[in-house]
Order: C-alpha cells, then sequence, then structure tokens
C-alpha cells in the first residue's frame, strides 16, 4: 500500500506519520499543500500540526489549498482518507466527517496518555483490534471536544460508524475516562462509506518499543494486513 | 548624516543606559561626536545582555574544553557537541525574564521561540525543549496570573512549533513575586560537517532579511534586559516581543533548506538587539563590513526610524549571507514557504557597518567595537560578602526540634501538598510532550529526560537544575550542587554527563553582595564542571532580577546538562517496578537539614547553610550508580532531592502504585535529618533479591556507603511496622495539589 501524508504549512506530524508507515515496510510520501497531484497513493492521511497556524480555526483554513480538491475527490470516489488530531479537525471542516471539534472543556491544551476502546470492528482502522482491549495512546489537542446534533450521533451509532471510545484503563467508558468532554466520549470515527477516519489521538506517537508501548501500531497494522 | 547641533549629548546616552565613560569612549572610537543613531546601537550593543561586560571576566574563567566540542562558548549561538556516529547535538539555555514579568504569555513563548532559533541558525533540527520556571508566593493572585500565562505561553508556542517540551522545573518562592525567572532551553540534533556559522565574510555577498517583517515591537529589549523591575517597566511594554509560532514553523523547515542547499555563507537568528546584532556579530567574526539599506527591509509600520529597524525585535527573523550568483537557491526556498527574503546589502572589506535609507548614510560604526571580545567594554566588578552569609552558617540543628516517628505522616501530607513538591503535572500537560515520538519517559519516568535520537540507538539525557535556596545559603556550594544533581538525574537515567549549558540568573550586579553571589557561583560552577568533565558551552547572563522594593532575586544559576545514553536498553527508571524488590539507599545519611523544603517550609526556618556536600563522594557514587546499571544490577534509581528520602521513595512508588515496607531503626542521624535531609550524593535503588550479593559487592569495592531500607511490598508506605499512608493517599494529595492551589 502506498501512503501520501499531506504537509500543510504549519504540519508538525507529518515526518512522525511518515516514520511510522514506512517502519511497518509500507511506502510513504509527502504531497506538499501546493501541489495537486496525489502521485498514486492508495492511502492518505492529514497528520497533525496546526495547519496555517490554526488561526481562525483549527482545520478551517486547510481545506482551501490546492491538494485539498483532489484528497476530496479522492475520498469521493472511495479511496481511503483518514485525518489525526489536526487532520480530523481538517476533515471535519471539509465536510468529509460530520460533527464539529470544539475547545477541550478545561479550556486548555491537554497532552498526556489516554485510553481507547473500539466502537466497532466493521472498519479498515480497526478490524484487527481487540474488542475488550483498552488502548493506551496519547492525545494532544486544544480543540478536541467532538460535538454533533443528537440526529448526527444516531446517525452514527445506526451505521456503526464510530470507531473509538476514550476509556479507563480497564475499558470503562465514563465521564471520568473523558479528557475533554467530547459527546460519548467519542475519539475517533469513520464516514457512512467507511472509507474515510478521523480521530483525535495521535496512534503514530505509541509505536515504538523503545517508547515502551506500542498500542498506537496496533492500530496503524489494522490498516495494512487488510 | 546629522548636523552637528542635533548631536545627542552625554544626558541621551545616560537615558539610553550608557555611563559617561562609555560615551567617552565611543566619541573615541568613533572619533567624532556619534549621531542618535549610532548612540542607540552602541547603547544596545554594550548592553549586559548583548556584551556580557559585567560578567566575561568570570565567564571566561569556566572550563570549556572536550574532545566532543565542535563549537565551544562564544563560538556560535549555541555549543556543538560531537554525540558520535557522525551526530552533533546544539544545545543552549536562555532566559526571558524581564518580559514575562509584564506580559508572562507573549513574554514566555517569545522565550521559547528564541532558544529554538538559536538552535536551527546552526543547521540542527530541534527535539526536545525543558523549562525552568520560578514564581513568587503562589497564593497571590498576580503570581497565579504570571504562571497561567507563562505556562500558556510556553505551551501555544512550542506546540505549534511542534518540538516537545520533555521535562523542566517549577519552584515558588517570595523572593520571585515581582520578578518571576523564565529560562527556556532547547536541544537540536545536526550532522556533524553540515553546522552553519554566524558569520559573514567575502567582498560583495548579497545579506539577506529572511522571515517575518520588522515591527516596533521589542525596541531596547535588550537594554531593558539590562535594568531592575520597577513600577515604570510596564511603561516599557513596546520593549516586549510578540512571538509567531507558525511563522518561527515555517522559518525552521526554510532555514534547514538553505543550510542544507549549500549557498549560505553564514546564518544568524535575531533575537536582542535585532538588526544590528546580527550585522555586528557576523561582520566581526568574519572581519569584514556591510553595507545595509534599511530601506529594503521589510516593515510592519509605515517610516520606521533608522534605530527603531535596526534594534527592533520582531521574533521570526533571520539574517543570512548568501554566497554571491546563488541568490535565486535562496528565495526559491523562502518562496516555497511563503516567508519574506529581500536582500538589504551586500558584504564588504571596509569592516565597517554602514546603515543607508532612502538613499543616506545614517550610521557608520566599525563592527569589531561593537562585540563582545572587541571593543565591548570589560569591567571587574567590585564584590563583597552580605551580611547575612555568616549567619545563615551560625544555623544548629538542635534549634529546631526533631520530628517523632509517629508524626512522619503527617509530614509526609504536608510535603505532598507544597507546591514545590507536588507533581507539575497541571504545568506539563499544557505541553506537547509526546510530538517527535522521541520522549522515553512518557511510559517509564526517569530521573532525567531521555529523548531518542532518531536513526541512531541513542538517546540525549537532558536535565535543567537548580536549587536555587542553597546557591542563596552559599553561592560556590549551592552552585557545585546544581551542576552535581544535574550530573547525578543523568546517571541515574542511564546517561552519561558531557557537557553543560547555564541561564545565570541574579541581580544587579553593581550591588557588591550581589555580584559576591555571582562570582562564588561561578566558582562552585567550575570546580564542579571540572570534576565531572562537563565543559560550560554556553547560555546567557541575566542580571537585574530584582525589584526596587524587594531586592534581589535568590542567586539562580540553573544548570542544564546534557547527557548520552548509548544503548538503549540501559536507561534506567525510577519507578518501582515488582513486590520483593529490594530497596537500598546508596550513599551517606548526614545529620543535616539545612536549607531543605521541610526546614524551609515545615519548620519555617528559613536560614541555614548549604546542605551537606563533598563533591569528590559525590563523583564516587556517580560512578557506583553507573557501574551497577552497566552490570544491570538496578531494577530503578530516584536521585533524592527536594523533601529527602520519605519524597524519593513515594515518587518511586507512585507510577506502579506499589508500596514500600521500610525497616529503619536505630539511626545515626536525627529522624528529621533521616527521611527529610537533603544532604546531597544520595540515590534510592531498588535490586532484584537475586542480585543482593553482586549489588553489595560492587558498593564495597568501590567504598560507597549503602544502607538497606526493606521490600517493595503492597500498597501502602510502611515504616517500621507502621503504615503512615496509602500510597494512593499521597499520590492524590501530590497529583492534585498544584491544581488546587492554582484554581483556588
Amino acid at each position: 500500500m502506498k501512503f501520501g501524508v499531506v504537509v500543510f504549512p504549519g504540519s508538525n506530524c507529518d515526518d512522525d506519520t511518515v516514520g511510522v508507515i514506512e517502519s511497518l515496510g509500507h511506502q510513504a510520501v509527502k504531497l506538499w499543500h501546493k501541489q495537486t497531484s496525489l502521485e498514486n497513493c492508495d492511502f492518505i492521511i492529514v497528520p497533525g500540526g496546526f495547519s496555517y497556524g490554526d488561526y481562525l480555526r483549527s482545520g478551517a483554513i486547510a481545506r482551501f489549498s490546492p491538494i485539498m480538491e483532489n484528497v476530496i475527490k479522492h475520498a469521493n470516489e472511495g479511496g481511503y482518507l483518514m485525518g489525526i488530531c489536526n487532520g480530523f479537525q481538517v476533515l471535519v471542516e471539509a465536510h468529509l466527517l460530520p460533527g464539529v471539534l470544539l475547545r477541550n472543556n478545561s479550556q486548555k491544551f491537554i497532552s498526556k496518555n489516554i485510553y481507547l476502546k473500539t466502537g466497532t470492528q466493521n472498519s479498515l482502522l480497526t478490524q484487527a483490534l481487540d474488542a475488550n482491549k483498552a488502548y493506551k495512546v496519547p492525545i494532544a489537542h486544544a480543540e478536541g471536544r467532538y460535538f454533533a446534533d443528537e440526529k448526527t450521533i444516531q446517525t452514527l451509532k445506526d451505521n456503526d460508524q464510530i470507531l473509538f471510545y476514550y476509556c479507563d484503563e480497564n475499558g470503562n467508558i465514563n465521564e471520568n475516562s473523558n479528557p475533554n468532554g467530547s459527546l460519548e466520549n467519542i475519539a475517533g470515527i469513520c464516514n457512512a462509506q467507511r472509507n474515510v477516519f478521523g480521530m483525535m489521538p495521535h496512534p503514530e506517537r505509541a509505536a515504538d518499543i523503545a517508547l515502551n508501548n506500542v498500542d498506537g501500531l496496533e492500530i496503524l497494522k489494522s490498516i495494512v494486513n487488510c | 548624516m546629522e548636523s552637528i547641533e542635533s548631536l545627542p549629548t552625554v544626558d541621551t546616552a545616560k537615558k539610553l543606559g550608557l555611563l559617561p565613560e562609555e560615551f567617552d569612549k565611543i566619541q573615541e572610537i568613533l572619533g567624532r561626536k556619534p549621531n542618535f543613531t549610532e548612540l542607540s546601537i552602541f547603547s544596545v550593543m554594550w548592553s549586559e545582555h548583548c556584551s556580557y561586560k559585567n560578567s566575561i571576566v568570570w565567564l571566561k574563567t569556566l572550563p570549556k574544553d572536550s574532545p566532543r566540542m565542535l563549537a565551544k562558548a562564544g563560538e556560535e549561538n549555541a555549543g556543538l557537541v560531537d554525540i558520535g556516529s557522525g551526530l552533533a547535538c546544539a544545545f543552549k539555555i536562555e532566559s526571558h525574564n524581564h518580559p514575562s514579568a509584564l506580559e508572562p504569555y507573549q513574554g514566555a513563548a517569545t522565550g521559547v521561540g528564541g532558544i529554538n532559533r538559536d538552535i536551527f541558525t546552526m543547521g540542527a533540527r530541534p527535539i526536545a525543549q525543558l523549562n525552568s520556571l520560578r514564581f513568587g508566593n503562589i497564593n497571590l493572585p498576580r503570581t497565579k496570573w504570571l504562571v497561567k500565562g507563562v505556562v500558556k505561553g510556553i505551551g501555544d508556542y512550542g506546540n505549534a512549533f511542534g518540538i516537545p517540551t520533555v521535562g523542566g522545573e517549577v519552584f515558588f518562592d517570595d523572593c520571585y513575586t515581582v520578578n518571576p525567572l523564565v529560562n527556556a532551553f532547547s536541544a537540536g540534533i545536526l550532522k556533524v560537517g553540515k553546522q552553519a556559522s554566524a558569520i559573514s565574510y567575502g567582498v560583495g555577498n548579497p545579506v539577506f532579511i529572511v522571515g517575518s517583517a520588522t515591527g516596533k515591537d521589542g525596541i531596547g529589549g535588550a537594554s531593558f534586559a539590562s535594568e531592575d523591575i520597577s513600577e515604570k517597566s510596564t511603561e516599557k511594554l513596546p520593549a516586549v516581543q510578540v512571538g509567531d509560532p507558525f511563522q518561527e514553523k515555517l522559518l525552521l523547515e526554510a532555514t534547514l533548506e538553505i543550510i542544507e542547499s549549500g549557498c549560505v555563507i553564514g546564518i544568524q537568528d535575531m533575537g536582542a538587539a535585532g538588526i544590528i546584532c546580527s550585522t555586528s556579530e557576523m561582520s566581526a567574526k568574519g572581519e569584514h563590513g556591510m553595507e545595509i539599506d534599511l530601506s529594503k527591509v521589510p516593515t510592519r509600520q509605515a517610516n520606521m526610524k533608522p534605530f527603531e529597524i535596526l534594534l527592533s525585535e520582531s521574533q521570526e527573523r533571520m539574517l543570512i549571507v548568501v554566497e554571491q550568483g546563488k541568490e535565486e537557491i535562496a528565495k526559491d526556498i523562502f518562496d516555497k514557504w511563503d516567508l519574506n527574503c529581500e536582500q538589504i546589502g551586500v558584504v564588504t572589506d571596509s569592516k565597517r557597518l554602514r546603515f543607508y535609507q532612502n538613499g543616506e548614510l545614517v550610521a557608520d560604526v566599525p563592527a569589531d567595537d561593537l562585540v563582545l571580545g572587541g571593543g565591548a567594554p570589560v569591567y571587574h566588578r567590585e564584590y563583597k560578602e552580605p551580611a547575612y552569609f555568616k549567619k545563615y552558617q551560625e544555623f544548629d540543628i538542635n534549634s529546631v526540634k526533631d520530628v517523632e516517628e509517629k508524626d512522619l505522616g503527617k509530614v509526609l501530607n504536608f510535603l505532598m501538598n507544597h507546591p514545590n513538591i507536588a507533581s507539575k503535572k497541571w504545568v506539563a500537560q499544557q505541553y506537547d510532550s509526546t510530538i517527535g515520538r522521541a520522549n522515553r519517559n512518557t511510559n517509564a519516568p526517569s530521573d532525567a529526560a531521555v529523548v531518542k535520537v532518531h536513526g541512531s540507538d541513542k538517546s540525549i539525557v537532558i536535565t535543567v537544575d537548580c536549587n536555587a535556596r542553597y546557591v542563596q545559603a552559599n553561592p560556590e556550594e549551592g552552585c557545585a550542587i546544581a551542576v552535581a544533581e544535574a550530573a547525578r538525574n543523568i546517571v541515574c537515567s542511564g546517561g552519561v554527563p558531557v557537557a553543560i549549558t547555564n541561564c545565570l540568573n541574579f541581580g544587579n550586579p553593581y550591588i557588591p553582595e550581589v555580584y559576591w553571589q555571582f562570582v562564588g557561583a561561578i566558582k562552585g560552577m567550575k570546580k564542579a564542571c571540572e570534576a565531572f568533565e562537563t565543559p560550560v558551552t554556553g547560555g546567557n547572563v541575566s542580571f537585574y532580577n530584582q525589584s526596587s522594593d524587594e531586592g534581589p532575586v535568590f542567586p539562580t544559576p540553573t544548570i542544564g546538562m546534557l547527557g548520552i545514553l548509548e544503548q538503549p536498553e540501559l536507561k534506567l527508571g525510577l519507578d518501582f517496578k515488582a513486590e520483593g524488590d529490594l530497596i537500598y539507599l546508596v550513599g551517606k545519611s548526614v545529620n543535616d537539614i539545612a536549607s531543605s523544603e521541610y526546614l524551609y517550609s515545615y519548620q519555617k526556618v528559613k536560614e541555614s547553610p548549604s546542605p551537606a556536600f563533598d563533591l569528590a563522594y559525590e563523583q564516587l557514587v556517580q560512578k557506583a550508580i553507573a557501574q551497577l546499571n552497566i552490570e544491570r544490577l538496578l531494577v530503578s534509581a530516584h536521585d533524592l532531592a527536594d523533601g529527602g528520602l520519605m519524597v524519593a521513595l513515594v515518587e518511586s512508588a507512585f507510577p506502579g502504585q506499589l508500596g514500600f515496607d521500610i525497616a529503619a531503626t536505630n539511626l545515626s542521624v536525627r529522624n528529621d535529618a533521616f527521611w527529610f535531609g537533603e544532604a546531597q550524593s544520595r540515590v534510592l535503588v531498588s535490586v532484584k533479591p537475586e542480585n543482593k550479593d553482586k549489588f553489595e559487592a560492587i558498593l564495597n569495592g568501590l567504598k560507597v556507603d549503602s544502607q538497606y531500607l526493606g521490600t517493595v511490598k503492597g500498597a501502602d508506605a510502611k515504616i517500621n511496622g507502621n503504615v503512615i499512608s496509602s500510597i494512593k493517599d499521597a499520590y492524590i494529595s501530590y497529583d492534585t495539589a498544584l491544581e488546587k492551589i492554582i484554581n483556588n
């Protein structure tokens, strides 16, 4: 599988994302925001960072950059697309995924390990994961509080689109295990067609045995072991 | 140039912070009276911040050589250390105290920006940041405002810039109430032979300014940092710069790309004193001159005066001298990143800096006379032992009532809730610490930050340390302890200490008692750095950290130390890992509670000497820990610091929520000295039972003392058969105390 990692000015998780994909033995190329070609990539990742400085609203400007036209087309044609952290914000702003990401309820940037539980095994991103396991993955964001209207939430549930919930280390999904106030502890979702994924936590940062945590690698492996 | 009538007088010079004799010297150098622009140039370049005029005599006594040194102190924007395998580490610490005292958010943010530019201007990609923060009484609303602003400023800038903040220290004492200290550290990696230099040469080579446009912010910031903070300081708000981490991120990428392209002769970031500083330092170093047209500098405001353009400390800018004929390479790279890139002048052979605006010569000064090591003044300041020093030494431990064993839990609870000892989680969680997938402490805490160097098996091991209370009590011993503690933290993390950078925060150097503290600290740093073979690679001096009514802050020579961990598996953690492991105290218990947090805060005795410390014994203890680690005989190691043995025990217990059962009766020292004293050169370790004999044999062989304390067991802190606290309860206090105080 050939991965393309979109680089906006202000993206800062592009190197991490490329590095981890390469460690899985797959090719990853960076796609500069001013270019339009996706270079025949099968799977596009919009990485974390502060695209265009996030000065208007996280992810709000990035969706208008030249590369995004073909990224959107790729997704609409069924191609795989994933947004991590700021990338998730970009995909929501581009209306490729439903809902919005609001400022954390603490009103502060939060950087720490959290735990994730899968909401479904019916997706490329979660198919290989253990439904009973709490996966330890870092978050690092100021605007990660997932929000959508009731109808959208119900649709997400009906279509089995909720990929990840925030939980505690024992897998309990409750208010105490919700780091940012996301509705229903939602940490990641996919679209109805199941080819576009978004998540706030950073699996690429938990993917190296030297860092004593490879839970994130298991999530990324789920993509390539299909 | 201006007519003779309008030329400034000695009174103007004084208003700009120059001394009358300095004004005379300027006239001598120029062979005429300076105009206002030229006088402004000398006033910032000869400020303490740029010239080190009141400190350089003593700084020169510090050791700066080692076979690993690729750029020594004073040679480049940061020290550069060979870490093997063709890689080098550029690292440095710098203060941003005065701006942060007035505008904590921007002051701290631009401090982060400035230190990172020092690193990437050398061609190194920053991989980790630390910071060392000191605030006043945390119960005061203004202090809370400062803490929140500084932490948010560091977080917002560093997080967007995209380099992890992997550690640091936060300390509270009344002496910092008016004048907090904000010291920022950054470390970056480059390939040996690929480093850029802050130099200018080659007649006709074009000079470019790149990055952000130049505005009126931060004018005279370097001079501002060179005077006491007073009521009038808020009138200096324009002297505080405004930061834009997004521009900095673009500048980082563009800078590394242009250095890699091979078209760069020399490059220097614009920090203190802006364009005038980078043009003069690069020219003096390359023994050339420059002709600069200030009309070509992209500005934010119209009609900026020459001195405003020259002195502006607008952030996220660089000065680059490009090889003639390769201008297009430079322009293309900055175009790609949508950054300004304007040629503003050329290199000349005159050794003079000639600045023009609208075709008119507005300043003409010799580059070398502006800079440290050239014509900048050098002063030997007078110093005198302060009256308090002898009084501190007269402290008698018997004047303090010892803690009874039944009250150990009470003191532990007090310390867990004390902001100097409680977890700094409230601060740390606002910093992105996991970006770069290099922070090896996220899931395995160690005393020092261990950061993976991608593309090798190595990690750098970094720490910032200074217990300023010890330095106040005895500058020479206290500063030696700061170096020793930094080294101990690195050794307890599995690393080998290799070099330091320092951030010397002191009061007004014209006060002899303050200067005595400075001299003492330098002497202590010298002997400790020589002992640990960790040369000083640079850093910065921040004088005038005092207020008109509260006097100087504690002398605070923050030590930023770099260590190397060659083999990943030799990383040592601070946490207990398994029930049944044996707990030992390595080092000697001393009947000493001097300058401890316990004595100062719990017993409220503010005047005592620095804690017991023997440099030779310290080296021996560190050697023992390193050898035990190489032989893989340690499960955990944790340095004894603030709060002494008791705090080290619970801190080792917290990560795994594993308790301990300790038997320590018939002590050779007082209870409080044993459990809460801060005598140096001690490490708490845990060891597998089957390694007991080997472990003890090595310590005996090295003649290092050790005491068997007990075992890792259960979920309580159990001492001599009594549970003094559950680990969970102690942890809840430790984990939430700071947050409760700040939000109260």
